[in-house]
Order: structure tokens, then sequence, then C-alpha cells
């Protein structure tokens, strides 16, 4: 691995300082998962990292008026264990201890998953479904971003130099709100999903329904709102024509790479079929 | 470049070392301290081979870089004395060898942190260490036999 200066401030404003000096040469690390395989591949070259393991505030996990404050340094594992987040959504919780195996989620963060911008990761499918919307601050301020601004292209993310994620904000979700996370995994269960989806969903006392969210997983360069799928929904009772035609409308609505884990079309066609099954589980 | 030095306790002794900012957890361990027990496989987080325990909890010393560690509380296999071990012998939980020191570096943590886990958590938890000889049902009887004799 090539050289580099290691730098580990105590406090958010000294981090935000040394970025500012020099935000071209300086990559930002949390938990480290991806940035060090970056590193050993030769795939960045950073004069500087700018590790943030010191900076406790930003590992807080709490509830905010019905909704939910997840820190940028909190990791896999203690977001799925949380007691506020099971409380917030069981599938949230569900969805990072479905992430790779146990040592990457005592070790990743969720601030670096969504830096890191990986299409085909778990969070971000579901905090999109969740409304989730980040909070990234530089020297110069606050910014609130909401994920499906964040996510810019394949590895690319809207933070500006400068810019380090603090966390993400849920807000509260309609009452009697069901969400759940569906990965489809046909190789080995640490394995990238070949698609994956979020789906949450609330119904009126008729079985109306009165919010929708569909999010998939690998099924484009970005983590993705099915948004014509979710308007389909909007106002209907959740049958069976009604949620094949949200399966179908999200499907198309997916661009998906041609990978090892399936060319563009089946990961299509699949996007469709789990939507579908996700849908169903929680109409 | 930058040189740094860390103070960590590595099997209940402390530590004081300087390393530069690239030396990674796994090459500490293994050339500048000797402990070899735990190997280098993948190098990318997947194998399982580097598990080491930090504060407890089973990660990949491949994934680490060695100052963050500092501060922390490391075990590798060789600060192992587990009823795990003698288990692994008696259920053929290995055989070529080369994935047990992360095998059983998981497993305690795992016991340590769910004394009772299902079978299931078993399977979850060692889902990260790869074998390619046992077939994995040697090492899950193994863990399974320590967990019912508490």
């Amino acid at each position: 691995m090539r050289p580099f200066d290691y730098i580990e401030p105590e406090r958010l404003d000294e981090a935000l300082e040394i970025l500012a000096a020099d935000p071209d040469d300086t990559l930002v690390m949390a938990g480290g998962t991806s940035l060090v395989i970056l590193m050993k591949q030769d795939l960045v070259r950073p004069e500087r990292v700018l590790g943030l393991r010191r900076i406790a505030e930003l590992r807080a996990i709490g509830a905010t008026d019905g909704g939910l404050a997840l820190g940028a340094l909190a990791t896999h594992g203690a977001l799925a264990r949380s007691p506020a987040v099971r409380a917030h959504a069981p599938a949230l919780a569900a969805t990072f201890a479905a992430v790779a195996t146990v040592r990457i989620r005592e070790q990743a963060t969720l601030g670096g998953n969504l830096a890191h911008a990986d299409p085909a990761q778990d969070p971000p499918v579901t905090l999109l479904a969740l409304d989730g919307v980040a909070v990234a601050r530089s020297r110069f301020g606050e910014r609130r971003i909401p994920l499906d601004a964040l996510f810019v292209d394949l590895f690319e993310t809207s933070l500006e130099p400068g810019e380090i994620l603090l966390r993400v904000e849920l807000p509260r979700l309609p009452a009697g709100a069901r969400a759940t996370y569906k990965k489809f995994l046909p190789a080995t269960l640490d394995d990238y999903a070949t698609v994956s989806v979020a789906a949450v969903i609330a119904t009126d006392a008729s079985g109306v329904c009165t919010h929708a969210r569909i999010a998939l997983g690998g099924a484009a360069t970005v983590p993705l709102r099915a948004r014509d799928a979710e308007r389909s929904l909007a106002g209907r009772r959740l049958d069976d024509a009604a949620i094949r035609e949200a399966a179908a409308l999200a499907a198309a609505a997916t661009d998906p790479i041609d990978d090892l884990r399936g060319s563009s079309d089946y990961k299509r066609a699949m996007a469709g079929v789990w939507t579908e099954r996700a849908l169903r589980e929680v109409a | 470049m930058s040189e740094h030095r860390i103070r960590f306790t590595l099997n209940g002794t402390a530590v004081d070392v300087t390393v530069p900012a690239e030396r990674l957890l796994v090459d500490l361990l293994r050339y500048d301290l000797g402990k070899t027990g735990t190997k280098d496989g993948c190098s990318v987080g997947v194998c399982g081979l580097c598990t080491v325990q930090l504060d407890g909890a089973p990660m990949s010393a491949c994934l680490l870089f060695a100052t963050q560690v500092d501060g922390a509380r490391v075990r590798t296999v060789e600060g192992l004395a587990s009823p795990l071990q003698e288990a692994f012998i008696d259920e053929g939980g290995f055989q070529c060898g080369i994935c047990t020191s992360g095998q059983l570096v998981a497993a305690d943590a795992l016991l340590r942190a769910k004394p009772d886990a299902t079978d299931a958590e078993i399977a979850d938890w060692q889902m990260g260490n790869l074998c390619r000889c046992t077939g994995y049902y040697g090492i899950t009887r193994a863990i399974a036999k320590v967990r019912d004799a508490r």
C-alpha cells in the first residue's frame, strides 16, 4: 500500500478544518471496510486519511419526535441491535443484520456505507423507503440532503468537498405503516444481492393504500426509488392486480448493470418478482 | 508517511509500538509482534482467516489499520483458552487447519456475546469464516457442544 498521512482528530470542528484545508487530497475514513480495500487495490491514492473514529458524538443512535436520528459512525451491528431502530422499523434492523458477515457489520458504519455509494448495498435501500435525509456539515454550515439526492452515480454522491456526513434522519412513519426488506441472494448469504427491494406501506381502515414507498438495490447505478410504482398504489386497495401492476412499474424503472450477479434483463425481471413478494408481505 | 505511537492490549498484555499510517493490523500482529496465528487469506475481509476480537467484537485484521486499535483490547488465537479448542479436536472441526484460528476466534466471540446462541445463530455467525474441508458440520457441532456444556 502507498504511504499516506493519517490524522485522527478528537472533535468534529477540528475534522472539518483539516478537511477544508485540502479537500481534494484528503479522504474521510469511518470504519474503513471499503476504503482499506480500495487503497490496497490502488483504486484510490489519498495523500491524507482523516479518521473519524474518535468523534464519539457521531456514534449516537436515538429517537427524535416520532422519528430516528442515526449517527454516521454507528456500526451496522449497533444499528441492528438498537432498540430504537427496532422500535421504529424492525425491517431496518433486519436490513443492517443482513449485510455481509458479522465481522463487516461490527466494523462498517452507516456513514461510510452511504458515502461509498455502492448501489448493491443493503442499508441505502431501506433508508430510501423510510424517507431518510442525510445531514452533512462543512466549515460553512449544515446541509440536509434527501437520500435520493445523495446518490448521483456509481460510487458517487452529492457530498461536496469539505463536507462530512453526520447522520441520517428518518421522519415519523404513518400510523400502522409496515415495512420489509427483501434481498435476492441466488449464490451465498454473504454475497451482495442480485437485486433487493424495500417496501413501506400504510393503509386506512378500509384497506386503501395511504402511503407507499418502494426502493430497489442493485437495480441501477444508484439505489432507486420506484416512484411510478408508488403512485400506482396510492388510493387503491392492495389487491392482486394492484400489486402486479406496481411490480411491473418497479421493474420498468430499473436500469441494471450487467455483472457476475446477473444480466441487466435478468435483474430487471427479478426486480419485478421481488417487488411483488415484498408488497404481498406488507399489503 | 506519518508515524503513530499506538497503545493497546493484546491478549491482556500491554503493547506500545510506533507504526507507519499504512501498517495493517494483520501485518503488525504477524510481522512486528510475531503472532502468526492470525492468517492473511483473501486480504479483502471475506474469508475470515484473519479474524481477531476488537473490544470483544470479531473483525478482519486485514481491513483494519493498526492505528484503529489504539486504546482497544485485541484478542487473537494466541490469547484463547477455551473449551472450544478441545471441542474442535473432539468433533473434527478442522482438517487442513488454515481457517481454524479464525474459526476459533469468531466462535469464542459468539459464545461471549451470546452464550445461548441458537444453532441458526451459530451458522449465521460462522458464515463469514470459510472452510473448504469440513463442510462446517464438525465446526458447528463443536460450538454447540461447548454452548450446551455451560
